[in-house]
């Protein structure tokens, strides 16, 4: 496509693997590698992180994956976008132009600001609140001649679009060439998602070489066309089927995805495979976005404390039924102040739901699972010590004892006018 | 047949809610989708989920049917002690449900 602007998912949340950013840099041929790293609750648990440590808050991998494609980047002119800059955009920065310097790269950082809008909710019980942000502060950036670009809370969307506004100038109102641009930023957020990871199913989605997934790219013209691929001899597919799945993942109404930048509009969107891994996008639309952004706020839950333990061998199901009586009967008795609890067996009832079978008469083995929420740490370390507890006080043959307690983040939605959010970006040199 | 049979699929979380992508194999799969798997079919198949309401959205062009289970994730990632927090197991346990396909006998 003559005229068109590259751009690769570099990573699709924050433990993501860092080797296919390496081989898109080395040989994608970019313009642009965006890392994705936020999940819903992230930007919380970061807050947590930054209230103990005012340097941390921001993506733990961050120095790692600088580390492995700056020098790259900046020798093959790759702008990097990412939201690795979690609760803490400027600390980020900072790790950004550590790296940069240790490799004797000059380096123009820009970080945008404006998600970190707690101070306009009165929610005296919020540890963070993050509005969704569009790309109009990446695009500042970008023309600004960013070469690394920091981010907090943004639509994931946007990371990719804010790259694509700017290398093609489009307009704020370019409702047509917007969607392309978003449509893009979905198919590619979750990165190996696109190129036939979380995909596979054998005999039915056959997929090879996914041990060494391959990640997405897409060439995106003037026009606004769409082409989605991956480097030729990684791993994965990139197809039809890669990418409906991918299109309408977390959509609710496929007519109406809703960003800061633009509605867009999935519902007549069909795919061509024009090549060996390699998938045209048609038929997108948007309009305008809504007046208000959507903001993220993350409350402190309590703590969450589990236990496991495994039983093998004839009639184990028996013993890890009998495992289960014992630890509610001891759980109860124990007088925790807990909001709730959770018994299961992992190979029978642990994560399956729905009307599909009945429960086996037994199993080669099965794992007892037990979790509840209660207020305090300490509450949390019984749940998980009565299962240990089960080492020598339970039925026989428990194996493979495990707890583990977390501090939990809960997190619901809600919306600001818009025109209170100001973006703004700031400006490091390495 | 089980849906697995004609469709794949994939599931993904937004707070409580569940949504799952549908996709059938091929046009006459996708006919028989739409014909059996109402949102009150989904809503049944998941009746231990504590499920308020079943959307149902069609993409005939991709062969893709999309469903919205609002509360089926009984607060969400945030909330749930669910091993399974995000409910990432449920497209493929819908892929269990029994489909009655046109051209299969009902006495096969």
């Amino acid at each position: 496509m003559p005229g068109s602007v590259r751009i690769g998912a570099g990573a699709g949340f924050a433990d993501d693997r860092i080797e296919p950013a390496v081989e898109l840099v080395e040989r994608g041929e970019l313009d642009f590698l965006v890392f994705e790293c936020l999940a819903e609750r992230t930007i919380a648990l970061r807050q947590l992180e930054r209230r103990r440590d005012p340097a941390a808050g921001f993506d733990p991998l961050l120095r790692d994956r600088m580390s492995a494609v700056l020098a790259g980047c900046r020798s093959r002119g790759v702008r990097i976008v990412t939201n690795a800059g979690a609760a803490n955009p400027p600390g980020a920065a900072a790790v950004v132009a550590d790296v940069a310097r240790a490799a004797s790269l000059r380096l123009r950082i820009a970080i945008v600001l404006g998600d970190d809008v707690l101070d306009l909710l009165d929610a005296p019980d919020a540890i963070s609140a993050n509005a969704y942000l569009g790309s109009e502060g990446i695009v500042e950036a970008l023309d600004g001649g960013a070469d690394v670009v920091v981010t907090g809370r943004v639509a994931d969307a946007a990371l990719f679009a804010g790259p694509l506004v700017h290398a093609h100038r489009w307009a704020r109102d370019d409702w047509e060439h917007l969607a392309s641009a978003l449509t893009v930023g979905h198919l590619l957020e979750c990165a190996g998602q696109v190129t036939g990871g979380y995909f596979a199913d054998p005999g039915v989605n056959d997929v090879p070489g996914l041990a060494d997934l391959g990640f997405p790219f897409a060439d995106v013209g003037a026009d606004g066309r769409i082409e989605i691929g991956k480097v030729a001899g990684t791993g994965g597919v990139v197809n039809v089927r890669t990418c409906t799945q991918q299109l309408l993942y977390e959509v609710h109404d496929p007519a109406r995805y809703i960003t800061p930048d633009a509605v867009v509009d999935f519902s007549r969107v069909w795919f061509t495979e024009v090549g060996e891994s390699r998938v045209a996008v048609h038929g997108v639309d948007a309009g305008p976005p809504p007046a208000t952004l959507k903001v993220s706020v993350g409350s402190a839950a309590g703590f969450v404390g589990e236990g496991e333990i495994s039983y093998a061998g004839p009639g184990c199901l028996a013993r890890a039924d009998l495992a289960l009586e014992i630890l509610e009967k001891r759980l109860r008795d124990a007088g925790l102040d807990a909001v709730q609890f959770r018994f299961e067996r992992i190979g029978v009832d642990a994560t399956r739901r729905g009307a599909d079978a009945a429960v086996p008469h037994d199993l080669a083995e099965v794992r007892v699972r037990v979790a509840g929420r209660v207020r305090t740490e300490a509450d949390a370390e019984r749940i998980g010590r009565e299962v240990t507890g089960l080492w020598l006080n339970g039925p026989a043959g428990g194996g493979g004892a495990r707890r583990r307690v977390t501090e939990e983040v809960a997190i619901r939605s809600t919306t600001v006018p818009r025109a209170l959010v100001p973006t703004r970006v700031e400006w490091v040199e390495a | 047949m089980l849906l697995r049979d004609l469709a794949h699929a994939r599931s993904g979380d937004k707070g409580g809610t569940s949504d799952i992508t549908v996709v059938a194999f091929d046009a006459a799969a996708y006919d028989a989708l739409c014909r059996e798997l109402s949102p009150d079919r989904v809503r049944a198949h998941f009746a231990d989920l504590p499920i308020s309401a079943v959307d149902r959205y069609e993409l005939p062009q991709l062969h893709a049917l999309k469903f919205v289970l609002h509360g089926a994730l009984g607060g969400g990632v945030t909330q749930t002690l669910n091993l399974d927090a995000h409910g990432k197991c449920l497209a493929s346990c819908l892929l269990a449900l029994s489909i009655q396909a046109e051209h299969e006998s009902p006495h096969d």
